[in-house]
């Protein structure tokens, strides 16, 4: 009987270890395949820590950012995100430190590393801006700001960036000159405006628009009685008024040697296509949440993979050119409001509705009021900036955000006052409002930097008494 | 001496001009030796020490500064052209950026060009800008030295970090009535600034070599 009960026990032990080694070897195997898949979504396991709301989607191509030995790639961060730091005529740009004096002072804080201040896969250090950043970092430096700028004296050591005040790399609405030149300025400026966009008259200039087109010129491939629709589209279209035919988007034409060879007609358009004309917008929205997967060579973005709340109903709709374009019907009053509120569902983008900016934005859609005085969706988180010799509408969305003060001057200014839009933008009860309401608090750095002007100027003006009457 | 790399550098910076790295500098003007010829010599002898380097690379940086300084900034502010020269010429119509600025970037552009070798920069012991005061015991004893001893250039070795530098610092004169009227009137200048005047030292050019010690 004991006999048996060992012999038993002795054969369920050797199976344990068969079935554990069956397991590592399990294990073991999809590890390395997690390792080694490119882009499977096994490699989740490895993830050190949720990624920022940024990044995230882009997550799987570990590569993105690490070498293949997992250290951070030398250009992780400035191979995406350097046109920007140069656009925002970056403060700290690292240049500034490559100066061997600052030797002592990289070694309290090495300016030179984006990484110093922001990590990735820290959800426990990273802010609702999307990145992690210590609070502090100013003053580990600029230890004699308090005798530089006596008005600076009891403010805390750590509410350099959170007050309004200041950023570490974009201070183009926030350096003193700026604050100084508009200062004093109305809440809403006398004309207020948005720029009008100008590409069709660009196009004109350098006579390369073509001649509008009529429903007898169209050359499309298909039966005339299945495109009624896309023609009736198209016919409203700044296409036709273009001369960009059916052709132009189905069966683009290609480079073959020197002559251009029409491809095969293709009944979907394929977002180089779309490049092929508007280039700046199209690398704009590669460069923003909604494109930023596709520029990674991944599929695009699902809306419920949002990280933001989204309405249901558009849960499985993905991000193309068509999402806010629909084929055809290339209605930017529809791409600059409904084709947002399709899909967002948070306290902001609901909020639009019941705005002063969207009343602003009925009036110029019925007629009522002037182009350009109308404020959608687009109107600040796609702003009409120049660029290309033309006015652009920046694509990238979220360029303009984070910190938001980068929307002051390409955004808010058309329309309000610099200390108006810094107030309005520093209270986020009021953004979750849409803006609809005054800001709570105001930030007092537009007057602090008028004393500070006043008082050189003043000083200089003595300076210049005494010495004249030397 | 200094590697072979930063040799060849500096007799490729002086054989083409370097204009657009090494370009252009503050309000004033310093004193140099005829560089470009001892430099040539020594290259074809001894290889170039520290000193001539230094002086060969600071003779292009003031001779294409004060090329800007006196046929561009104070020929627009002559003529009361529409464009002048403004500290905030990024943000502002029709402005292009100071001496002392262009003289800036122009080492900035050298500081991120990898293959440049050495660095330099616009100190003063009366800065406007906060950023170009002295920083090292060198810095500041070589712009003593030079406010000092008109004339002469400072020359010594430091250790920054654990990096070892051959440090040259050159007076920065006022040559144009333009530099020394907005440095003397500039609303940022500390109550304990002296009055300017041509010829006076305003503060001086910093060439640093690393040596391999």
């Amino acid at each position: 009987m004991l006999r048996s009960t060992g012999n038993i026990v002795q054969r369920l032990v050797q199976k344990v270890w068969v079935y554990w080694i069956l397991a590592t070897l399990l294990a073991c195997g999809f590890m390395g395949y997690a390792l080694t898949a490119d882009r499977s979504p096994a490699k989740r396991i490895f993830l050190p820590g949720k990624t920022t709301h940024g990044h995230y989607q882009i997550e799987l191509d570990c590569h993105a950012c690490h070498t293949t030995s997992f250290e951070m790639k030398q250009d992780a961060c400035v191979g995406c995100h350097v046109a920007e730091l140069k656009q925002c005529k970056d403060t700290h740009p690292a240049t500034k430190f490559i100066d061997p004096v600052n030797a002592q002072r990289l070694k309290v804080l090495d300016a030179t590393n984006c990484l110093t201040c922001h990590k990735e896969h820290v959800p426990e250090r990273t802010y609702p801006m999307g990145l992690s950043l210590p609070t502090d970092y100013c003053y580990h430096c600029h230890t004699t700001i308090f005798e530089d700028r006596p008005s600076h004296q009891g403010f805390a050591f750590n509410s350099c960036q959170t007050a309004g005040c200041h950023n570490y790399h974009d201070n183009r609405a926030l350096y003193e000159n700026i604050l100084v030149k508009h200062f004093g300025e109305p809440d809403v400026l006398e004309n207020p405006h948005v720029p009008s966009r100008d590409y069709h008259d660009w196009l004109k200039s350098r006579k390369q628009l073509g001649s509008p087109l009529t429903a007898a010129d169209q050359d499309s491939k298909l039966p005339a009685d299945e495109i009624t629709t896309a023609l009736a589209g198209w016919l409203k279209s700044s296409h036709s008024t273009a001369g960009v035919n059916c052709s132009g988007c189905h069966q683009p034409p290609v480079e073959v040697g020197d002559t251009e060879v029409p491809q095969t007609w293709s009944e979907s358009v394929a977002l180089d296509v779309c490049s092929g004309c508007h280039k700046p917008e199209a690398e704009g929205w590669l460069g923003g949440l909604h494109g930023m997967r596709v520029a990674d060579n991944f599929p695009p973005m699902q809306v419920c993979d949002a990280r933001l709340p989204m309405k249901s109903a558009a849960a499985h709709r993905l991000l193309t050119c068509n999402s806010c374009h629909p084929a055809h019907q290339y209605d930017t009053h529809l791409a600059a409001v409904q084709a947002c509120l399709e899909c967002h569902n948070d306290d902001h983008s609901l909020a639009y509705t019941r705005s002063s900016h969207f009343e602003l934005w009925t009036a110029e859609t019925n007629g009522k009021s002037p182009a350009g005085s109308g404020v959608s969706c687009a109107t600040c988180h796609m702003p009409r900036e120049e660029g290309a010799g033309r006015i652009v509408v920046n694509h990238n969305q979220n360029a303009n955000l984070e910190p938001n003060e980068k929307m002051v001057r390409s955004v808010c200014m058309n329309c309000h006052g610099l200390e108006f839009s810094i107030d309005a933008l520093a209270d986020p009860q009021l953004i979750n409002k849409c803006f609809e309401g005054s800001p709570a608090k105001h930030i007092e750095s537009a007057q602090m930097a008028k004393d500070w002007f006043d008082r050189k100027q003043r000083e200089r003006q003595e300076r210049l008494n005494r010495r004249n009457s030397q | 001496m200094i590697s072979l790399r930063t040799i060849t550098i500096s007799t490729a910076l002086l054989g083409i001009g370097c204009g657009a790295l090494a370009t252009l500098a503050g309000c004033g003007s310093s004193e140099t030796v005829a560089a470009p010829t001892r430099a040539s010599e020594a290259a074809k002898t001894e290889g170039i020490s520290p000193q001539t380097f230094a002086d060969s690379v600071h003779a292009v940086m003031m001779a294409d500064r004060t090329v800007y300084a006196k046929h561009v900034v104070t020929r627009l502010k002559k003529q009361n052209a529409p464009v002048a020269p403004s500290e905030y010429w990024e943000d502002e119509e029709h402005k292009i950026p100071l001496p002392a600025q262009m003289f800036r970037m122009g080492a900035e552009l050298v500081a991120e060009n990898p293959e440049a070798g050495f660095s330099y920069a616009l100190k003063s012991k009366w800065p406007l800008n906060p950023q170009n005061k002295a920083v090292s015991p060198m810095e500041i004893e070589g712009l003593e030295f030079v406010a000092e001893n008109p004339g002469k250039n400072f020359y010594g070795e430091e250790k920054i970090g654990d990096k070892t530098y051959y440090t040259a610092v050159y007076p920065d004169k006022a040559v144009a009535q333009a530099c020394w009227e907005c440095h003397n009137n500039h609303q940022n200048r500390e109550a304990d600034y002296p009055d300017f005047k041509e010829g006076d030292v305003m503060g001086g050019v910093i060439v640093r070599v690393p040596l391999n010690k």
